[in-house]
């Protein structure tokens, strides 16, 4: 096979990837508006809510972003990132745990 | 001379072109951004004695809508991509369009579920979910204008940048979509937590 047509090859496995993608991304988003319209208890479906969220995000990030098959470089820009966004996530779970200034109420 | 190095070709200490390894730090900035208005989101609702359904004040069929339009807008982002390296100008130019024209979509729904609230008297002094939810969904809105800006401009000057460098226009049509992504993967978290809990 010479270049041109392994590069045309390698489009299409891509552009089929992202076809499969796009259906469970769909798909996802249903599940994700069905499971609302059954009530469950809060905490149950802030939990199923984000879960499903976080699959979404990461068959966007690792398919349509690429980050399937990026170098490391990115990956560790995005570690950090993700390290003090996730720092600046639970600040205000430390704010609610601070008994001192909210009192034993 | 070239005036920004490293653009067509990779910096060979870190097998990546500057723009983006630039445009990866710009998102990285954005996660920081986005992530103290979730941040907020979770101090107020947290210290609210109530907190509202989201369904019950907002409009969760039309969110849905623009939840399919901006996945939808995102698929084509990538088949643009795919076409320009396929050199098919003319599904390039389908489906960069197909992405600017959902991007239109997103915020015309949104102007009518923006429109129902003033109706409705629901501004953002009425109560902190509302405040919130007009802070997070217009600073989104923002981001979507700025998308759609960025890839109109590559949808028309294609063909002056295939004349003269085709890699560059691979290169930037693949970060303006890495921009796009982000657009849309914000709204994938946006979507719950506003309208759904």
């Amino acid at each position: 096979m010479d270049s041109h047509a392994s590069h045309t090859a390698e489009i299409d496995k891509h552009v089929r990837t992202y076809i499969l993608v796009f259906a469970t991304l769909l798909a996802l988003t249903m599940i994700t508006v069905a499971v609302s319209y059954l009530h469950l208890e809060i905490r149950e479906a802030i939990a199923v809510a984000l879960l499903i969220a976080t699959i979404k995000a990461s068959l966007v990030a690792l398919f349509f972003m690429h980050l399937i098959s990026e170098r490391q470089v990115i990956l560790l820009i995005l570690a950090l990132t993700g390290v003090f966004a996730i720092a600046l996530l639970l600040l205000p779970m430390i704010t609610n745990l601070d008994h001192i200034t909210i009192g034993p109420h | 001379m070239e005036l920004i190095p490293y653009i067509t070709e990779a910096r060979p200490d870190t097998g990546l072109t500057n723009g983006k390894i630039g445009i990866w730090c710009f998102l990285a900035s954005e996660v920081m951004l986005f992530g103290a208005f979730f941040a907020s989101y979770i101090v107020l609702r947290t210290s609210a004695v109530e907190w509202p359904h989201g369904s019950s004040i907002l409009n969760v069929p039309l969110a849905t809508l623009n939840t399919v339009v901006l996945i939808t807008s995102s698929v084509t982002m990538v088949m643009a991509w795919a076409s320009l390296m396929r050199n098919d100008l003319g599904k390039y130019r389908l489906f960069l369009g197909s992405t600017v024209a959902l991007g239109f979509c997103f915020l015309i729904i949104k102007t009518f579920e923006y429109y129902a609230k003033f109706e409705h008297h629901l501004l953002p002094h009425t109560s902190n979910f509302i405040a919130i939810y007009f802070i997070m969904t217009g600073l989104h809105g923002l981001h979507v204008i700025g998308g759609m800006i960025t890839n109109a401009y590559f949808l028309f000057a294609a063909p002056s940048y295939l004349e003269h460098d085709r890699e560059l226009l691979i290169n930037r049509v693949e970060n303006s979509g890495l921009f796009w992504h982000f657009v849309d993967l914000v709204w994938i978290f946006l979507f719950p937590i506003l309208y759904l809990l």
